[in-house]
């Protein structure tokens, strides 16, 4: 018997898989109204492209096909991190995984950013992955909003029908389907002046680099004494979206922290979340991790701030 | 950026690189991949593909300084921009630090990786003259090598490093 020469199954790379892009048309506009108009004129054949870290390695594997991609490279207004009067942090869609590990204002401000962005991808990825195109894939296991929406963040966004600002924790529909309309530009990230006084993300990998989070968690709280005034827990990896852990956060609201507390909060956020089994871990797997991960971040942003 | 339709409809894109010192106008599909014009249209076969999907890093090339994996960037994005690739680093047939002390460690095995791995090195040590061991094994993270153990990698780059202190000077 002569075995075959190709294995079938799971692994086998398809062909037309040839790692080639098919052909596309290309536009980068100068203008942001350029650019929504050309979005709304071209519906669902186009799509825009940041960075592409995410958009080009689809595109190879056959999972989309955009006849257009838009580029937003001209579009100056959606780059750089700035303080704002109103306590606010405003960062363009455009800035990447390493700017924002470097901003001295988030350094100084939201050191938790800097420590999310850093554990993004490999130092190639983080040069060209983009904070926009992280929130705008919309993968569950994707490391920036959890600790985005941990600190209240909105996004700006701007269409052909005008701007609109919208909550972090309201931009994802489902896994890989966000709630932005196709004519819209994210422009802006948003993180508004508040009293909260430690914020952390915890992500849990099977490597150092280069994997995606079994589970990651965001904690972000604000502390009187021993007392937690207000909690806010956001997961990754945990259910079809980014989720925040609400019930956990309520047991928090008010009460002396313990480590009976934190605990009980652990417990809490793994009973909230909807884990599933995939490739990196089973659902029962994670919801535990849920639970550890969950009692730690809260552990470190009452302890150590920012961090 | 010019744009010209052909008969099927496709279009090509004029486009101005700036590669290793030197200016490259080209017309290119927009579907060129920066890697496959580097190699294809260049003849500059130093950089690398493997896994063609932003994990492998043999790709890596400098963009205005940066190192980035040229299989996920489009030629078109690139126009205007800086770029340095292997190829770039010898000066005047001599050696940069960085190859010289990968052949004095050892680090070069099936040597595959060495060009995405140089080029990640020669982004930190530019950035970051005095790297700690532990930066040196971050900036390489997103460069594999399945031969080497990364061992003899880390000490060539530490090694090169450390010539650059000795003589004082950031560069050449
Ligand atoms: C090897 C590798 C490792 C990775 N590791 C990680 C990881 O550890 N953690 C992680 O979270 N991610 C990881 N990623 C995913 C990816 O790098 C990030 O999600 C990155 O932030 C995507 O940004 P981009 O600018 O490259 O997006 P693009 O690929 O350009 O775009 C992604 C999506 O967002 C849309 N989009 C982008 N910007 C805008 C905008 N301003 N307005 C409207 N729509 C927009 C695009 O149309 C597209 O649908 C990895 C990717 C690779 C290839």
């Amino acid at each position: 018997m002569t075995r075959p020469l190709t294995r079938c199954g799971q692994n086998e790379v398809k062909r037309g898989m040839a790692m080639y892009l098919p052909d596309f048309d290309y536009y980068a506009p100068a203008s942001l109204p350029e650019a929504c108009a050309l979005l709304a004129q071209s519906g669902p054949r186009a799509k825009v492209l940041a960075g592409g870290t995410d958009v080009l390695p689809m595109m190879k594997k056959e999972k989309i096909a955009p006849e257009i991609l838009v580029s937003i490279k001209k579009l100056h207004q959606l780059t750089g991190i700035r303080e704002t009067p109103g306590n606010k942090v405003v960062i363009g869609a455009r800035t990447t995984h390493n700017e924002l590990v470097n901003s001295p204002v988030l350094q100084k401000k939201y050191l938790s950013v800097c420590v999310a962005a850093h554990r993004i991808g490999n130092n190639q990825i983080r040069n060209v992955g983009t904070i926009g195109g992280n929130i705008v894939n919309a993968v569950p296991s994707a490391d920036l909003p959890p600790i985005l929406i941990a600190l209240g963040a909105l996004i700006k966004l701007t269409g052909t029908g005008g701007e609109r600002d919208l909550p972090l924790e309201e931009a994802f529909a489902g896994p890989g389907r966000s709630a932005i309309s196709p004519d819209e530009i994210l422009t802006a990230v948003i993180i508004p002046g508040s009293s909260l006084t430690g914020s952390t993300y915890f992500k849990f990998a099977h490597r150092r680099s280069g994997a995606l989070a079994v589970v990651g968690v965001a904690a972000a709280v604000t502390m009187e004494g021993e007392v937690c005034r207000e909690a806010r827990i956001a997961l990754g990896a945990a259910a079809p979206t980014p989720m925040r852990a609400k019930k956990a956060e309520e047991l928090l609201r008010g009460r002396v922290v313990t480590e009976e507390l934190l605990e009980e909060a652990g417990r809490c956020a793994a009973a909230e979340s909807k884990t599933r089994t995939s490739i990196r871990g089973s659902a029962d797997y994670r919801r535990d991790m849920v639970r550890v991960f969950t009692k730690r971040a809260l552990r470190k942003a009452i302890k150590d701030g920012h961090s | 950026m010019q744009a010209i339709a052909d008969k099927d409809g496709v279009k090509r894109y004029l486009v101005t690189l700036h590669i290793n010192g030197d200016s490259y106008t080209r017309v290119v599909k927009a579907n060129t991949l920066l890697v496959n014009f580097l190699r294809d249209d260049l003849d500059l076969t130093g950089t690398k593909k493997g896994c063609e999907l932003g994990d492998c890093g043999s790709c890596t090339v400098l963009l205005d300084g940066k190192a980035v994996d040229s299989c996920l960037i489009l030629a078109v994005e690139a126009d205007g921009r800086e770029i340095t690739t292997i190829e770039g680093l010898a000066r005047n047939e001599k050696l940069d630090r960085l190859q010289a002390e990968m052949i004095n460690h050892a680090g070069v095995q099936c040597g595959y990786c060495t060009p995405g791995m140089i080029m990640s090195a020669k982004a930190l040590l530019t950035r970051n003259p005095h790297p700690t061991e532990r930066e040196v094994r971050q900036a390489i993270a997103g460069n594999l090598c399945r031969c080497t153990g990364y061992v003899n990698i880390v000490k060539a780059i530490l090694a090169a490093a450390n010539e650059e202190v000795g003589e004082g000077s950031g560069d050449e």
